[in-house]
């Protein structure tokens, strides 16, 4: 019995042993080098493998970082400005400050500016919708509501409005890592500088019709009027195939635009009310 | 026992209301608006502006490469616009609007209804004046037909086959024009023939057509190397590759066109616009559209100038019933769902139907049990199910591997299955994207 047990402990002791030289030997000769600082940067990373910086997740990008010699045009969008100046101390290098962004839908057709003129009962995605047929009202250019975008967030920071049917963004949870923008088959979302407060001054509309067939199509429509462009005094607005577009890096929110506008298609958020005159126009109410 | 092709396939109900209906000229519109691509190719190029007269005949929009054809005047007016409007899915198209005025044709049509038998031109020049002509498959998929009869370098084209089935319900057109203008498919089968140089045409017509049959093999027996093939009722035998497949055996292999097996396809209005081009010097600007519908007044077939709207067609037939669900242009199976009244017919409008209300709602959506339904009936043996996963979940690169460039989109899938999945819908998306991906491949 005894003898048994010690023939056992020798055998698997020398296998263990002879296991362990081939090991060693395999280890050595198939070693992957890595730098130690790819490490680091990924523990620095948020971890959200959200794909926003344009690389397959937190890992790609570190790796990216290491490699790099300049910071230049590598961000982080989740982790933003703390991420990155992490990211530079680890690595030695100098961070670029971004300023942080944040989704923006621009469609304001709600079913009462933007009547209904067809049905489609097929599949319900925006990308097999918009490929089949324009949409349910005379808009070619405005949100299907079918939520492609809210099933890309992996954030929860876009729900579908009960009622108008149209996705919002939260803008606090919002990490402008860009899944929203590539999913939208309309290219209705824009990431657009965050400002202070959350404040905003947006063109709420991707319409490039000729203004006659727009309105007709929908009442809040951007007609291409061009009220804007000259009202505004940071040229922050310009126009293209009958749409204004305002720049955010250029918008200083000084909302002459919005007085002007009108058709009411650009749309002010989170702004305290006027003294003067008390906002009319004001159509969708902050999420938050 | 009745040939048929060899796998899958589904028997919708016929309907076929209106064939007993004699064509009807629809009486000119007011006015036309004429889209530039009718047709699979690049579009033409409008050669009109604002403002000029147009005679019936005259070429608006030219051809703008080899796989594109001419589009002509349907009508003689002014040209009040070369502008965009809405299509059939809602997205606005290049067209042309015309204002109608009067009826007058460009000098050279023979406007008689006399049929010349007697062919005076070479094979190189039908193909030549089929180009000029802008003629189409008119079975729906309008591609040009002058690029079929050059067959590719190193392929022979060893028989013609003219497309009689009309498989899909409802529609009655190809079976009208069959039975009325019967003498001149005969000879627009010659032309064809002999453009491509070969000595055998068989004309294959699904069995629920018995007068057709008759009546084609009647006329054969005059001309060498036609004939007529009956055929089961089977739905999709009207795609090409079924077609080759019920008449002559062969099997069209995955990704190669009918030529591969040594076939052409070519509609029965197809071989009718043939002889009008060359026998009678008439470009291609009117076509047979069945407008039917259960709630539908009369359902007729009307001869209808390209760029008349739908509206007009409805109207005609009594116009539209207070329970209509859906217009559909094409037929139920392959047809699409129209979002205004004011889309025009094309070469492409082989029918429009008028849905009721209570037919036209899909059913809710339920779970996939897996009876493999889709599969059995898919008649180019793909499995639907899993390129509809595929589609849902955007796995592209896997779902080219299953074939899904295959697919016909026969929608024999989405007819049959039990659980109302809505098959075609993800894989004609799929479909999309992987032709996408080959196309930016090859760059």
């Amino acid at each position: 019995m005894s003898i048994t047990v010690v023939y056992t402990i020798v055998t698997l002791a020398v296998i263990g042993a002879a296991a362990a030289v081939i090991l060693y030997f395999v280890a050595q000769k198939f070693k992957v080098v890595e730098d130690p600082r790819i490490d680091d940067v990924d523990e620095a990373l948020p971890g959200a493998n959200c794909g926003g910086c344009g690389y397959a997740g937190c890992r790609a990008f570190a790796e990216a970082c290491v490699k790099a010699s300049a910071l230049g045009d590598l961000n982080c969008p989740v982790g933003g400005n703390e991420t990155m100046n992490n990211v530079a101390s680890i690595l030695g290098l100098e961070a670029v400050k971004k300023d942080p962004r944040v989704a923006y839908i621009r469609c304001n057709g709600t079913c009462e500016h933007r009547p209904k003129t067809s049905s489609f009962d097929g599949a319900t995605t925006c990308a097999i919708a918009s490929s089949v047929y324009s949409g349910e009202s005379g808009c070619q250019y405005g949100c299907l509501g079918y939520g492609d975008c809210y099933d890309a967030c992996d954030f929860d920071a876009i729900v579908m409005h009960p009622e108008t049917g149209i996705p919002e963004i939260i803008d606090d949870k919002c990490v402008a890592c860009g899944a929203c923008v590539d999913a939208c088959p309309k290219d209705l979302i824009e990431l657009r500088k965050k400002m202070p407060k959350n404040r905003k001054v947006v063109v709420s509309c991707r319409n490039q019709d000729k203004g006659g067939v727009a309105r007709k199509a929908c009442s809040v429509a951007c007609i291409g009027c061009g009220k804007c462009v000259k009202e505004c005094p940071f040229d922050a607005i310009t126009m293209e195939n009958n749409l204004a577009y305002i720049d955010s890096d250029k918008c200083k929110l000084c909302r002459k635009c919005v007085a002007v506008c009108p058709t009411g298609a650009i749309i002010e958020e989170n702004f305290p009310p006027r003294k003067v005159k008390p906002v009319e126009k004001k159509e969708t109410k902050p999420v938050n | 026992m009745l040939k048929t092709f060899k796998i899958g396939g589904v028997h919708p109900p016929e309907n076929k209301l209106s064939k007993d209906k004699k064509i009807e000229v629809l009486p000119l519109p007011k006015t036309v608006f004429i889209p530039v691509a009718q047709h699979i190719g690049a579009p033409a190029t409008p050669v009109v502006k604002k403002g000029d007269e147009v005679k019936v005949g005259q070429v608006i929009a030219q051809s703008s490469s080899f796989v594109s054809t001419n589009i002509h005047s349907s009508v003689s007016g002014k040209v009040t616009k070369v502008d965009f409007s809405a299509d059939s899915s809602g997205y606005p198209k290049q067209g042309i609007f015309i204002a109608v005025d009067g009826d007058e044709w460009i000098e050279g049509i023979d406007r008689s209804e006399d049929l010349v038998k007697e062919i005076s031109v070479d094979g190189p020049e039908i193909v030549k004046k089929i180009q000029e002509a802008g003629i189409v498959g008119l079975g729906g998929a309008t591609f040009p037909t002058h690029v079929k009869l050059v067959p590719p370098k190193g392929m022979k084209a060893e028989v013609l086959l003219i497309n009689g089935v009309e498989c899909e319900p409802y529609l009655t057109s190809d079976h009208r024009l069959m039975l009325e203008k019967a003498d001149e498919i005969m000879v627009g089968i010659q032309l064809l023939m002999k453009a491509m140089g070969v000595d055998k045409a068989v004309i294959g017509i699904e069995n629920n057509k018995p007068d057709a049959i008759k009546l084609l093999n009647e006329k054969c027996s005059a001309y060498k190397g036609v004939s007529v093939q009956p055929l089961k009722v089977q739905y999709p035998q009207g795609g090409e590759k079924q077609l080759i497949n019920a008449v002559t055996g062969k099997e069209v292999p995955s990704g190669a066109l009918p030529i591969a097996v040594g076939a052409v396809v070519s509609n029965v209005g197809t071989a009718f616009a043939v002889y009008e081009a060359i026998q009678k010097n008439k470009p291609l600007f009117e076509r047979v559209v069945t407008v039917t519908g259960k709630g539908l007044e009369k359902p007729s077939n009307f001869l209808v100038r390209v760029g008349t709207a739908t509206s007009e067609l409805i109207e005609a037939a009594g116009g539209v019933p207070e329970n209509t669900g859906k217009i559909i242009s094409g037929g139920p199976m392959m047809g699409r769902a129209i979002a205004s009244l004011d889309v025009p017919v094309t070469k492409g409008t082989s029918g429009l139907l008028l849905i009721q209300e209570e037919e036209s709602k899909r059913e809710e959506i339920q779970a996939c049990i897996r009876c493999s339904r889709c599969t059995s009936v898919c008649p180019m043996g793909l499995e639907p199910y899993l390129l509809m996963t595929l589609g849902e979940k955007q796995i592209f690169d896997r779902a080219e591997n299953e074939r899904i460039m295959d697919c016909i989109e026969c929608g024999s899938c989405s007819y049959t299955c039990p659980s109302s999945r809505p098959l075609l819908d993800y894989i004609r998306f799929g479909k999309g994207k992987v032709g996408a991906m080959i196309r930016s491949r090859k760059k």
